[in-house]
């Protein structure tokens, strides 16, 4: 930590007043103060955020208090609102992200850190970023004009035939609903996965890998059952940031999900998010209770997001700590 | 198990390409001199272009930069050379948890913080809204490359009697220099693809935008719009719209990279 | 210093270019029903006049609420706004909001029927039972006994419905509570209203484009979205027992008993209209327009754009499928004009 200017040897209040003011006639106590400020304006803004987001829905919050969450009805006109079909539906298209993502993403992480020589791994792990950084927007076109068709003609009667006494795969083949937003968010959050996991694994000490095969274990026996049970916290961590990510998706889950507050056991049923409403009904709010209600969704959400997101630095840090507490045992 | 593990990783990658040359193709044939051009065209008719929506997302992002980045930058340096350990977690923390603000309720705060009081949608509350998300990426991104820079270079400056701040602006922030324009560049790129935060702040218009006070288009909007319209001609105009803003995003995105890959060692944001 | 400063000139620069004045620019925002015609008046008054009059096609819901709040100049419904709704802007305005019908449209029954490719035949039954999820299946008797000789599948039916608050949305739902109580209580009238069964478009752009994309589906839009996309609609049997199709004639035929009777505030429902040759499910639709404005500028420009819009700009709505407002209504609508201040 850099020192400050030269400390003024003080007796007193002036004195203090007196040193105070040579340190602001020099630029460092200024300059330190226009930073400060700059970087305390973040703290306020984010704090401001949380504020308006709380007092903005107090509407609905002192009429419906918990039953918000619990009540499945969304009926602008009678103006009563409930929050259950938005969760649902949220979580359940998270979740189909997730099982399709985690496996996919954490096996090319694996073969990434582990398994493929630095030549090839390097750039593989650029094209992997440019994918993280290609918009929602992108994934919403592709959603609509490429992923819709091809559920509703192919894959969903399909799954229909083969899994249909399953309730997760029964009713008609629209081509939009839960299952068919879970594949976009999938493909969304696989860069997150993968880049998040491939660091972790690449952070795990050489020496573990090392006892393994020194013991006799094949390359992939030391990567399967050593570095990657080492790394769990780390992964864990990734997968909790993938989600966090994946609730958060507004445009390309409206754009592919059905928009219709459904709870319903079909992953082929339309359904809808907490993002989605917020962006189809906020501009129309007549009323400020559904204009409040839409506003404690957002709240919701982003309790979810910063439990997520929480929980997934826990982890990080847990994973940092425990590797290095390792290097030098 | 090499084998399957490969196949993941084969499939994610591909997925880039395979994204890259869908939008190529379909996107491709649409894009002329009218596409950059011409304003949209009453509905139902053919033909016109998205000059307005280009020209509306430029004007956002650099609205959005000059919200953006002078609070990132400073408030790094803040945290970089100024700050003790306490304070210094506290903003760190208040920049993650605005990162991890999903963008649709970033959009509500700017509709209440700017559209709401001046009864207006507007270029500076979507600015506002974007603006808002490239702080937490400046923020790091300029502590951490600060941070990077060895302390011989600020003992040496201060050694030669320059004072804290003539050390960080002359010698400090040219080393990390690169890392932070990197850093800016990135934040852009990931803000001018955001739509969610612009529907309800920036709305949309037909026409190009006067000033800064007025609804304007933009490029992410009427992808959006458009590709859920039933219009033949609005979805060749959409695949043409998403070729560009992908090219764009992507390329930024490559050069960012690479300019890091050669810089001073600096650590990976 | 100096980068920071040249770097300074270079935004203010920039900034300053696009700071350029131009023609004066009005917001509205509204209802996707005329968004058609609206979007070509404006395109032909900005070559005449030079005002640019910036239409969001968001949904009437949204135009109803952003005129209340003030962030657009006016807004477009196709679902008057309720007396509820006029007493909030009253309130939060101090003044009151103007309703001037502008033209007449049609919503149409559309469907995308694998083998289906001509007008079906659709009672009111038929079409109630279908919305409430009662009817789920294309070749159910209450549809095929109107359609004898059309091959209908036993596929089933998939609806949609408007995900927005949507005039046009109040229009069928209007017409629905008109001619089935069921209907009336279990789901009402209103811009959104709680669907018992579909799924959700945006806007009429964004159900035309699901249905079009969504076999065995069927949907509510506005006539020029089906005709100019090509989907086939259905005709509709009317009060007077005669299935009508929705064309110019049987649209201003459904106008008619309301021009005798209309309100001072023009607003009135005129869905399943006594007459036989009306189409049962027509509808005005209205410029919402502030009664006090504070900028002179863009209230003249207004005033302007109304009188143009419901005289010469009747010219261009039959090209759009949309009916002429009557005489009597444009007569009385000029009057009315002179109350916007």
């Amino acid at each position: 930590m850099a020192t400050s200017s030269i400390n003024v040897p003080s007796a007193g209040p002036v004195a203090g007043w007196r040193s105070f003011l040579s340190k602001l006639r020099s630029g460092d106590e200024i300059a330190r103060l226009i930073t400060f400020l700059f970087a305390a304006s973040v703290v306020l803004i984010t704090l401001l955020l949380i504020y308006e987001l709380w007092i903005d829905s107090a509407l609905p919050r002192h009429k419906f208090g918990l039953s918000f969450f619990f009540t499945r009805i969304w009926d602008p006109i009678a103006e009563n609102f409930g929050a259950l079909p938005f969760i649902y539906g949220t979580l359940v298209t998270a979740g189909v992200a997730l099982a399709l993502a985690v496996p996919l993403g954490i096996g090319a992480a694996i073969f990434l850190a582990e398994l493929a020589p630095q030549k090839l791994s390097d750039p593989l792990q650029f094209f992997i970023d440019l994918l993280a950084a290609v918009p929602s927007v992108i994934y919403g076109l592709l959603g609509v004009f490429i992923v819709i068709p091809m559920m509703r003609q192919w894959i969903q009667p399909a799954l229909k035939s083969s899994l249909g006494f399953l309730p997760l795969f029964q009713g008609p083949a629209y081509g939009v609903g839960f299952f068919t937003a879970g594949i976009v968010l999938a493909i969304m959050v696989i860069p997150y996965i993968i880049s998040v996991s491939r660091e972790v694994l690449l952070s795990v000490p050489r020496d573990q890998r090392e006892a393994a095969l020194a013991l006799g274990s094949t390359r992939w026996e030391s990567t399967w059952k050593i570095v990657v049970p080492f790394a769990r916290t780390g992964i864990m961590g990734s997968i909790f940031l993938a989600m966090a990510r994946a609730l958060g998706e507004t445009v390309a889950v409206s754009m592919v999900i059905g928009n219709t507050p459904t709870i319903s056991s079909s992953l082929l049923s339309p359904g809808y998010s907490i993002a989605a409403v917020i962006a189809n009904e906020f501009a129309e709010a007549t009323g400020d209770m559904h204009t409040a209600a839409l506003i404690e969704l957002g709240l919701v959400l982003f309790l979810l997001t910063f439990i997520l997101n929480g929980l997934a630095r826990l982890l990080m840090l847990l994973t940092t700590q425990r590797g290095s507490g390792t290097a030098q045992a | 198990m090499l084998t399957m593990t490969g196949i993941c990783a084969l499939v994610a990658v591909s997925v880039l390409f395979f994204i890259l040359g869908y939008f190529v193709y379909n996107g491709g044939v649409s894009i002329n001199w009218d596409f950059f051009t011409k304003l949209p065209v009453p509905v139902g008719e053919t033909g016109g272009g998205m000059a307005n929506a280009i020209v509306g997302s430029a004007k956002l992002l650099l609205l959005a930069s000059l919200i953006g980045v002078p609070v990132g930058f400073f408030g790094g340096i803040y945290l970089a050379e100024f700050s003790g350990n306490k304070v210094a977690f506290v903003v760190r923390y208040a920049a993650d948890l605005l990162n991890g603000v999903p963008s649709i309720v970033i959009g509500i705060f700017a509709f209440a913080l700017v559209v709401h009081p001046f009864k207006r949608f507007s270029t500076i509350a979507g600015a506002f809204a974007l603006g808002l998300m490239m702080i937490p990426i400046t923020l790091r991104n300029t502590e951490e490359f600060l941070h990077g820079v060895p302390r011989a270079l600020r003992e040496g400056s201060m050694a030669l009697g320059a004072g804290k701040w003539t050390t960080i602006m002359r010698v400090v922030v040219p080393a990390a220099y690169r890392g932070i324009m990197t850093a800016i560049l990135l934040a852009l790129a990931r803000v001018a693809g955001e739509t969610a935060p612009l529907l309800f702040t920036a709305l949309g218009n037909q026409y190009w935008s006067p000033g800064w006070n007025q609804p304007t288009a933009s490029l992410p909007v009427v992808i959006y719009n458009y590709a859920l319209s039933p219009y033949e001609d609005w979805h060749r105009q959409a695949w043409a719209a998403g070729l560009v803003l992908l090219g764009l995003i992507l390329m930024v995105n490559i050069v960012a990279r690479v300019i890091l890959s050669r810089g001073i060692a600096v650590p990976r944001s | 210093m100096k980068r920071i400063a040249g770097m300074l000139v270079v935004v203010l620069a920039l900034g300053g270019m696009v700071w350029a004045q131009s023609a004066l620019l009005i917001n509205g925002a509204g209802a996707t029903f005329p968004a058609p015609i609206y979007s070509k008046w404006f395109d032909q008054y900005h070559k005449a006049n030079g005002s640019q009059f910036n239409y969001q096609s968001v949904g009437s819901g949204a135009g109803i609420k952003q005129v209340t709040e003030g962030t657009v100049d006016f807004g477009a419904s196709d679902g008057p706004m309720n007396d509820d709704q006029i007493k909030a802007y009253r309130t939060k305005n101090g003044a009151g909001i103007l309703h001037f019908p502008t033209v007449l449209g049609a919503v149409v029954p559309t469907y995308n029927i694998p083998g289906v490719s001509g007008a079906l035949n659709f009672t009111p039954e038929a079409l109630s039972g279908i919305f409430l999820g009662r009817i789920s299946k294309w070749n159910d008797p209450a549809i095929a006994g109107a359609n004898k000789g059309v091959n209908l599948p036993g596929n089933d039916i998939v609806v949609i419905h408007r995900s927005d608050g949507s005039g046009t949305t109040y229009i069928w739902t209007d017409y629905l509570s008109k001619v089935n109580s069921d209907w009336k209580d279990k789901v009402g009238k209103g811009a959104s209203v709680n669907w018992p069964v579909g799924l959700g478009g945006k806007g009429n752009e964004g159900v035309t484009g699901l249905i079009k994309q969504t076999p065995n589906a069927i949907g509510y839009v506005e006539l020029i979205y089906a005709a100019q996309n090509k989907v086939p609609y259905g005709v509709v049997k009317n009060a007077s027992g005669a299935f009508v199709k929705a064309d110019l004639a049987s649209v201003t035929e459904a106008a008619a008993a309301a021009v005798k009777t209309m309100p001072e505030d023009f607003r009135v429902s005129i869905t399943n209209a006594p007459g036989k040759t009306a189409y049962p499910i027509s509808s005005f639709t209205w410029l919402l327009i502030p009664e006090k404005f504070k900028d002179t500028a863009k209230r003249d420009a207004i005033k302007g754009f109304v009188k143009w819009a419901i005289t010469d700009g009747q010219g261009d709505v039959e090209g759009l499928s949309y009916a002429k407002l009557p005489k009597e209504i444009v007569e009385k609508e000029l009057k009315a004009i002179n109350k916007i201040q």
